[in-house]
C-alpha cells in the first residue's frame, strides 16, 4: 500500500511538472515519467497486459513523437521562458493544493462504501485479448489511425501543394 | 451483416484511395451518396433481426459483437438522413477535388465511428466509436484553415478532454462495481447496486461528459464557434447528428442501464435542459450571422431533448428521441438552406442582406417549412416532438418546466420570424439585384429534407408506431 502510495506522489509531481514546465521538452520527458509511474502501478494492481502498452505506447512511441516534433520548434528565449513560468506560476499555482484537498475529501466520502466488488476479467493471452474481446475496438483504432492520417493531409498536405 | 454499416464505409474510403484518379476525385461524393441511401434503404426496408441473424462468408473473422434495437435503428436512419444531405451539400461547396476528396474521406470515417457508436454493446468500445467521430470532427472543422476555424476547434478540442475525462473515470467506476464494461453486466449491476452513490457519481461523470459532447449549457462553449466557422456541410453533420449521437445516444443508453440513475440524476437533466432551452433561445435572439444563429439555436433544441429525458418516463423518452429525429431533419436543412444563401450572396451577416425569397423562392420557401417545425407549428413533425415533450413533462407534474419549454417555443417563433424578415423578405438587399436561385446540387438536399419534415408531419401516427412506439420496449 505505501508503495502505491509513494508512486501516486511521484505521478501527480510529474503530472505537475509536465503543466508547468515552460520547455517542451522537459514537458514531454515529465510526461514519459508519468506514464512510467502508471504502468508500475498497472504491474502492481495485477494488469500486466495494460501495463505493457502503457510502457511501450505511451512512455516510448508517443515520446519518441514528441521529442522528433520539438526537435523541429524554435526555442524561446531566456527571458521569455522566466516570464511565462512566472504567468503559468501565478495562474495554477492553488491547483496541486485543490488536487491534494479533492484527493482528501474524495477518499474520506468513499471510506464508508465497502463493497464486495466482483473480480475483473483476468485474461493473460493477449491475442485472445485484442482478437476475440476486444476486436471492435481494434477496428475502432484503425479508424482512429486513419482519420488522423487524413487529418495531416487535410492539416499539412494540402497547404504544402499551394 | 451487422458489421457492414462499419465495414463499408471504410472499404469505400480504402477503396477510393487505391484509385486515387483525378476522375475518382470528381465523384467520389457519390459513392457516399450510394452509401448513405443504401443504409437508409436497410433500415427502413429490411428487418433488423434478419440482418443480424445473416452471416456473410468472412464473418467469421469478425466477432464485433454489434447489436441492433429499435433505438439504434432510428439512429441509423437518422445519421443516414443527415449523412447523405451533407455529402450532397460538400459536393457541391467544395470548389477543389482534392478538397472534396478528403472532405468525404472523413465523413466516410465518421459514419463508420457513429454508426458503430450506436451498436455497440460494451461502454469502452462506445468511448472509442465517439472519439472517432470527434478526432475527424475536428479535422472537418477546421478544413479552411481560417483563424476562427482554427480557435473553434482548438475550443472543440479542449473541452472534448475535458469530456473524455470524465467518461473515463466513469467507465473506470462501472468496472471497478461491474467488473466488465459490457452493456449486460453495467445492467445487472445497477440492479444489485441500486441507489449506490457510486452509481450516481459514475452516471453524473458519465452524462456531464456526453452534455459537453451534446453542446449543452454550461458546457456549449465549443458550439456557436465551431458551427458556424465550420463549411456549411459540415455544419449540417454537426449540427444535425453528431451532437446526437456523441452527447444524447450514449446519455440515453446509460440512462436506460442504469434505470434513471435516481431522483439526483433526473433533476440534473430538468435543470441542464432548461437552462440549455432558455440560454440557447435568448442567445440566438442576438445573433447577426445566420450559422450562428442556427447553431444557437442546435443548444436550445437539444435542451428540449435532455428536458424531455428527465422526465424519466417512457412519454417523456419516446418525444426525446422523435425530437433528435425531427430536429436532425429541419436543422440539417435550415444549414442546407444557409450554404444556398451563403453560396450565392457572398454573406451570411443577416444585416447585409434581404427580399432573398422573391430570388431564391426553393431556398426561401422550403426555409419557410423548417422554421415553422422547429417552432413547433402544427402538422409539421417539429409539433408533435415538441408535444410529446410538453406533454411528458404535464403527466410528470413538472409544471414549471412544461411552461418553459412552451415561453421558449415562442421566442423560437420569434428568432426564426427575425431570419425570415432579415433574409428572406422585405425589399431586395443593395448589391444583391443578380442574385439567382443556387443550382439543383444545393436546393435539392434542402427540399427532400422539408419533404421528409411534411411527411413525418402529416404521417406522424405511422411514424410514432412503427419507429417510436418500438424504442419503449427497450427501456427498464
Amino acid at each position: 500500500m505505501s508503495l502505491i502510495i509513494g508512486l501516486l506522489v511521484i505521478l501527480i509531481i510529474s503530472a505537475l511538472m509536465v503543466i508547468f514546465s515552460t520547455r517542451l521538452l522537459m514537458s514531454a520527458i515529465s510526461l514519459a515519467v508519468t506514464s512510467i509511474i502508471v504502468t508500475l502501478l498497472m504491474f502492481k494492481l495485477n494488469s500486466p497486459l495494460a501495463a505493457v502498452f502503457e510502457l511501450s505506447i505511451c512512455a516510448g512511441l508517443i515520446t519518441v513523437i514528441f521529442i522528433t516534433t520539438i526537435s523541429f520548434v524554435k526555442p524561446v528565449t531566456e527571458e521569455e521562458l522566466i516570464i511565462t513560468l512566472k504567468k503559468r506560476l501565478k495562474k495554477y499555482i492553488a491547483l496541486p493544493v485543490i488536487l491534494v484537498i479533492v484527493g482528501l475529501v474524495t477518499s474520506f466520502l468513499l471510506k464508508p462504501m465497502v463493497l464486495a466488488l466482483p473480480p475483473v476479467l483476468q485474461e493473460t493471452n493477449v491475442a485472445n485479448t485484442l482478437w476475440n474481446l476486444r476486436q471492435v475496438d481494434i477496428l475502432g483504432q484503425a479508424i482512429i489511425l486513419l482519420v488522423g492520417v487524413f487529418g495531416i493531409v487535410v492539416l499539412f498536405r494540402e497547404g504544402q501543394n499551394k | 451483416m451487422l458489421a457492414l454499416f462499419v465495414l463499408a464505409p471504410l472499404a469505400i474510403v480504402v477503396i477510393l484511395n487505391i484509385l486515387r484518379f483525378d476522375f475518382i476525385k470528381k465523384i467520389a461524393c457519390w459513392f457516399g451518396v450510394v452509401a448513405t441511401l443504401a443504409q437508409v434503404g436497410f433500415v427502413l426496408f429490411v428487418p433488423m433481426e434478419k440482418l443480424a441473424s445473416k452471416s456473410v462468408s468472412f464473418a467469421k473473422y469478425f466477432a464485433f459483437n454489434l447489436t441492433v434495437d429499435s433505438l439504434s435503428k432510428l439512429m441509423l436512419l437518422t445519421i443516414g438522413i443527415v449523412v447523405f444531405a451533407a455529402i450532397l451539400i460538400g459536393q457541391f461547396t467544395y470548389s477543389d477535388d482534392t478538397k472534396r476528396f478528403n472532405f468525404l474521406n472523413l465523413m466516410m470515417l465518421a459514419l463508420a465511428g457513429m454508426n458503430g457508436i450506436v451498436m455497440v454493446s460494451d461502454i469502452f468500445s462506445l468511448y472509442v466509436f465517439i472519439e472517432i467521430v470527434a478526432v475527424a470532427s475536428f479535422i472537418l472543422i477546421s478544413t479552411y484553415k481560417d483563424k476562427l476555424a482554427l480557435e473553434s476547434t482548438f475550443k472543440y478540442i479542449v473541452l472534448s478532454i475535458g469530456a473524455t475525462v470524465f467518461i473515463m473515470l466513469s467507465i473506470a467506476i462501472f468496472m471497478l462495481l461491474s467488473g466488465s464494461t459490457s452493456f449486460a453486466s453495467i445492467s445487472s449491476m445497477s440492479k444489485s447496486y441500486a441507489g449506490s452513490p457510486l452509481i450516481i457519481i459514475a452516471v453524473c461523470l458519465f452524462i456531464s461528459g456526453t452534455f459537453t459532447k451534446g453542446g449543452l449549457v454550461p458546457f456549449h462553449g465549443w458550439l456557436p464557434d465551431a458551427h458556424s466557422s465550420a463549411p456549411s456541410s459540415i455544419s449540417i453533420l454537426l449540427s444535425g447528428v453528431v451532437i446526437k449521437v456523441t452527447g444524447i445516444y450514449p446519455l440515453i443508453r446509460i440512462l436506460n442501464l442504469t434505470g434513471g440513475g435516481g431522483e439526483t440524476v433526473k433533476d440534473i437533466l430538468l435543470v441542464i435542459g432548461a437552462l440549455s432551452i432558455v440560454v440557447g433561445a435568448l442567445a440566438s435572439l442576438g445573433q447577426n450571422d445566420m450559422k450562428r444563429m442556427l447553431a444557437f439555436s442546435s443548444v436550445s433544441q437539444m435542451g428540449y431533448i435532455v428536458l424531455s429525458l428527465g422526465t424519466g418516463t417512457a412519454l417523456g423518452i419516446a418525444g426525446a428521441v422523435f425530437h433528435i429525429l425531427n430536429h436532425a431533419i429541419f436543422k440539417s436543412q435550415l444549414f442546407a438552406n444557409a450554404a444556398a444563401v451563403e453560396k450565392q450572396a457572398g454573406t451570411r451577416d443577416m444585416n447585409k442582406l434581404g427580399g432573398l425569397a422573391s430570388r431564391m423562392p426553393l431556398t426561401g420557401g422550403t426555409s419557410i417549412v423548417a422554421m415553422l417545425s422547429i417552432s413547433g407549428i402544427p402538422p409539421l413533425s417539429g409539433f408533435w416532438s415538441k408535444l410529446l415533450i410538453i406533454l411528458a413533462l404535464w403527466q410528470s407534474a413538472h409544471y414549471t418546466y412544461a411552461f418553459i419549454a412552451v415561453v421558449a417555443s415562442v421566442i423560437t417563433l420569434a428568432y426564426f420570424l427575425m431570419l425570415q424578415r432579415k433574409v428572406f423578405f422585405g425589399k431586395l438587399a443593395e448589391g444583391l439585384e443578380n442574385i439567382k436561385e443556387a443550382k439543383a446540387g444545393l436546393v435539392l438536399p434542402a427540399i427532400i429534407l422539408a419533404l421528409l419534415t411534411i411527411f413525418i408531419g402529416i404521417f406522424f401516427p405511422v411514424i410514432y408506431n412503427k419507429l417510436i412506439l418500438p424504442i419503449q420496449s427497450i427501456l427498464k
